[in-house]
């Protein structure tokens, strides 16, 4: 979904973050950000260039050392508006270990919506469904400490969606996930941000997935250096692997037989856009040889 | 008369965990795998079929209840195994290796395997920046960085570099690609293929990454609810239809779709085509030939 509001749901001016310690880490240097209702954002950059400690900065989990993160109006370094904020902005991070809160898969799903003050029976409602997005309805009594991986990230994600949020993170939460399983669980997510207005930032590896984002921002040693969508973004496939990222395989396939010689556009970003070029190509071709053999 | 050395067996394997309480879950229901020396093997299937319940039985973190797994020479079945001897010469680097990481500082903990080993302070000093630098992490900008205060894909790399510092004859990965950066996962790919090649190690690696996947492994195992369900070389197991491979959780490389769809729409090429270089190769073929 493209952008329907004329203000942002979450504005970052020019945002720092050094982690104090005998080794001050600079992760962040100056990011400046808006983030529109409803908008589909990619985040990919490489290891360590600040990508969770941005995410951890949407919803007051870190605050900026300088510099100022507005959520609407609220500035998150103002106490009071602590639960709207985190009310607004949902997170889900890779490590679902560290996000489990209860004994039972269906009490820590509810434990986000609970702390939201929802009488029981919208309580109940929202677990149920949440649950039933991530294909664990199943598991609901089961005690969340024992899944397997892929299992923890789905019960993760169900209790951030449970809240409803106006914006979701997802932080590499997908990434455990089997690919028919991760492409379940990432449309459903799309559904809802086109349904319902949900805007989603994904934070991940996989330059496929980015590539299905509205809008791609790429990280860099904690610098935001290239902002746009996808297929202005994979268009600089150089200034991309110079900073140790990549190309969607499709985008890169593009690129190959553009070098070639054939007339393919090189930032080409899925499957069925390759598709429809190649046999615009085929039929342009078959036209021309044609009119050959014929004249 | 073949002469290749079968290094791992496992035959029929059932595992339940939490065996006799409400909780049990039967994960494996009669495994079976077989990996030879010098071999990469992709483990791959659903979530929760049993993968990382299978991998653990490798290096003796879980025993085998019933059915057998032999590792080298080690009979895990036997309770008077020697499974330190064993996890010497088999590494594993888990699922989440957050779990995995328990000194305070990132020099110790990569070489906390090579002090076990009996190692002088200036080979174990050796083998750590050996390591360390293999994933790309600077040895001397990384070593005295607190461990907890890592990116994920920082932690993920100390941990492979604890295990490689171990050199492994057979080493066992638990996706270890998962939040990697493209460029650390080309580095890591590169690097099992060199050892593969130069020292003869042995791989099993659980992964989702199906191009990851098509890179490194010989040979694939499908796990579904807690049975070997498929096995195959990657090609074989990536011309299965799409729906066959969707029921176990898989999809084709995208690269393979694209010629699918291309196929399907007349344009005469080659389905099979499992990477980037493979499909540019057969599109050239076939648009040029017209
Ligand atoms: N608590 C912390 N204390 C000190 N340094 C930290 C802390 N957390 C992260 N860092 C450092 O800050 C930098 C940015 O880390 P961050 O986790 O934001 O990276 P990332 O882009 O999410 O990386 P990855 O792709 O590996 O997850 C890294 O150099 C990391 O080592
Ligand atoms: N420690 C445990 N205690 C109880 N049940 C467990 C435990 N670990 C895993 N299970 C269950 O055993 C089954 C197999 O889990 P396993 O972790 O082996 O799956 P997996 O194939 O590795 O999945 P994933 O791809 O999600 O990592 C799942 O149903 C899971 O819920
Ligand atoms: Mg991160
Ligand atoms: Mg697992």
């Amino acid at each position: 979904m493209s952008r329907t509001s004329p203000v942002p749901l979450v504005r970052l001016e020019n945002v720092h973050h050094i982690y104090a310690g005998s080794r001050p880490v600079e992760a962040l240097r100056g990011v400046s950000l808006a983030l529109w209702p409803g908008e589909h954002v990619a985040v990919i950059g490489p290891n360590g260039s600040g990508k969770s400690t941005l995410a951890r900065h949407l919803n007051a989990l870190l605050l900026p050392t300088a510099g100022d993160v507005w959520v609407k109006a609220w500035n998150t370094k103002d106490p009071r508006h602590l639960q709207d904020v985190r009310a607004t902005v949902g997170m889900v991070f890779q490590h679902p270990d560290a996000q489990i809160v209860a004994t039972v898969v269906e009490e820590d799903v509810a434990f986000g919506p609970e702390n939201l003050g929802l009488p029981r029976d919208e309580l109940r409602r929202r677990v149920d469904w949440a649950l039933d997005v991530v294909g664990m309805s199943a598991f609901r009594r089961r005690p969340p400490h024992w899944l397997s991986g892929g299992q923890k990230q789905r019960v993760a994600l169900a209790g951030a969606i449970a809240m409803r949020p106006e914006l979701l993170v997802l932080d590499e939460a997908t990434a455990l996930l089997d690919p028919i399983g991760r492409r379940d669980v990432l449309n459903a997510v799309m559904r809802l941000n086109r349904r319902e207005g949900m805007a989603v930032v994904t934070i991940t590896h996989f330059m496929e997935e980015a590539a299905l984002a509205d809008r791609v921002v790429v990280m860099c040693a904690g610098e935001v250096v290239l902002d746009g969508p996808p297929h202005r973004v994979f268009g600089h496939a150089e200034r991309l692997r110079a900073w140790g990222l990549d190309l969607p395989p499709v985008t890169q396939l593009a690129h190959r037989l553009h070098a070639l010689g054939f007339p393919i556009p090189p930032n080409i970003v899925t499957v069925e856009a390759l598709v429809e070029a190649i046999c615009r190509l085929q039929v342009a071709q078959g036209r021309e040889q044609h009119t050959q053999k014929h004249s | 008369m073949d002469t290749r050395e079968l290094v791992i067996e496992v035959r029929d394997l059932v595992y339940t965990h939490l065996r006799d309480t409400p909780f049990a879950v039967q994960a494996l229901k009669g495994v079976d795998m077989e990996v030879w020396r010098g071999e990469a093997v992709a483990v791959l299937g659903p979530t929760g079929s049993g993968k990382s319940t299978l991998v653990q039985h490798l290096n003796g973190l879980l025993r085998p209840q019933h059915g057998r797994v032999r590792v080298l020479d080690y009979d895990l079945s036997d309770p008077n195994v020697d499974v330190r001897a064993l996890r010497r010469r088999v590494g594993l680097v888990f699922q989440f290796p957050e779990a995995q990481l328990f000194e305070r500082y990132v020099g110790d903990d990569v070489a906390f395997g090579p002090r076990q080993l009996g190692l002088s302070r200036e080979e174990v000093r050796a083998r750590v920046r050996e390591a360390m630098e293999a994933v790309g992490l600077d040895f001397e900008g990384f070593k005295d960085r607190l461990t907890f205060t890592l990116s994920g894909g920082e932690q993920r790399r100390v941990a492979l570099a604890g295990v490689l510092a171990l050199r492994p004859e057979i080493l066992i990965l638990d996706e270890p690609l998962a939040g990697l950066d493209p460029a650390g996962r080309r580095r890591l790919i590169a690097l099992l293929r060199r050892l593969k090649g130069e020292r003869g190690l042995t791989l099993v690696l659980v992964s989702h990454d199906v191009d990851d996947v098509v890179l490194l492994a010989d040979r694939c195992f499908v796990v579904a609810d807690g049975r070997t369900v498929m096995a195959g070389t990657p090609r074989e197991l990536f011309s299965h239809p799409p729906a066959t491979l969707a029921e176990f959780g898989l999809r084709p490389p995208s690269i393979m779709t694209t010629m699918h769809a291309l196929a399907d729409r007349g344009i005469p090429v080659r389905r099979h085509c499992l990477t980037v270089d493979e499909a540019a190769d057969e599109l050239a073929r076939a648009l040029e030939g017209g």
